[in-house]
């Protein structure tokens, strides 16, 4: 109960972080949400360029990390076994690299066919759909940006268990990173259905 | 934070959970009944986030106040935001 009282400030900063972490998405998912009123038929016919198979494959992937993550922090929070922590933590940064790896993939897939911005075969399409995919890169590319620093985290994590500067009696940090990783997790629960499910 | 009762496999019936409503939201999406879809879809993604925000994020077993009304504060936000826009260029 006592540790609860330390820590509480340490829980408001990140949680107001992570608050305004919402509003950057929430202004973006806001002109999802404008264009898509204004061309529905474009953004059906866009999201058929998108992998469903990556897609969901990713989505598995990031629920899978968000799990590790949580047992990461159970195992020294409850358990006091700092090498399964080190362990779960290690799978997830693994997760997130799988997940970054696939995202590489159907990045790639998209360039391929001429789909990035300002590429001539895109600017050929209808209004609707230049929209869609801009909104596909920037909204995807800043989320992988948000795993890439999650990955980055939870490394300096595994070194703060290492040396004992998280530890069973003190995990306001790992707990933080924890909470940062599920809410990237959380953004992409949202991503998903937005992008690969509406066609 | 101390999380009563959580353990190894309850975690682990939570991950599953989402994972099913991930099934179910790419087989909804897939059988085509129209507009609808968008709005099962969006449900199951409250759903699953709920999830994660109550057990994986631990705000079930949150007791300070202001940390219990942080997510619903960005919630209301959100849908003034967005619904507010959404209706406006909708009745243009």
């Amino acid at each position: 109960m006592e540790e609860r009282e330390k820590t509480v400030g340490s829980r408001i900063g990140m949680w107001l972080f992570l608050l305004s972490e919402i509003l950057i998405f929430g202004g973006l998912f806001l002109l999802y949400a404008v264009y898509r009123a204004k061309h529905p038929v474009d953004f059906h016919n866009a999201s058929l360029d998108l992998s469903r198979f990556d897609g969901t494959l990713n989505t598995a992937i990031l629920l899978t990390s968000s799990l590790t993550a949580v047992l990461a922090i159970y195992s020294l929070q409850e358990l006091n076994k700092p090498k399964r922590t080190i362990l779960f933590l290690a799978i997830t940064i693994a997760c997130g690299l799988a997940f970054l790896v696939v995202k590489a993939f159907e990045w790639g897939a998209k360039f391929e066919h001429g789909l990035y911005p300002r590429a001539a075969v895109l600017l050929a399409k209808p209004p609707g759909e230049i929209l869609y995919f801009g909104l596909y890169f920037t909204m995807t590319g800043l989320h992988a940006l948000h795993v890439i620093i999650g990955m980055c985290l939870l490394g300096v994590m595994i070194g703060y268990v290492r040396r004992g500067k998280a530890s069973h009696e003190h995990t306001p940090v790992l707990e933080n990173v924890g909470l940062y990783w599920h809410l990237v997790d959380i953004i992409w629960i949202f991503l998903f259905p937005l992008f690969y499910l509406i066609s | 934070m101390k999380t009563g009762g959580m353990s190894y496999p309850r975690y682990i019936y939570i991950w599953i959970a989402l994972l099913v409503l991930t099934a179910i939201t790419v087989t909804t999406a897939g059988l085509n009944i129209g507009r609808i879809a968008i709005v099962v879809v969006l449900a199951v993604a409250a759903v699953k986030s709920t999830l994660v925000l109550l057990y994986f994020m631990h705000l079930r077993w949150e007791k300070r106040l202001i940390l219990k009304l942080l997510v619903p504060i960005a919630i209301i936000t959100l849908t003034i935001f967005i619904g507010l826009t959404y209706t406006d260029v909708l009745n243009r």
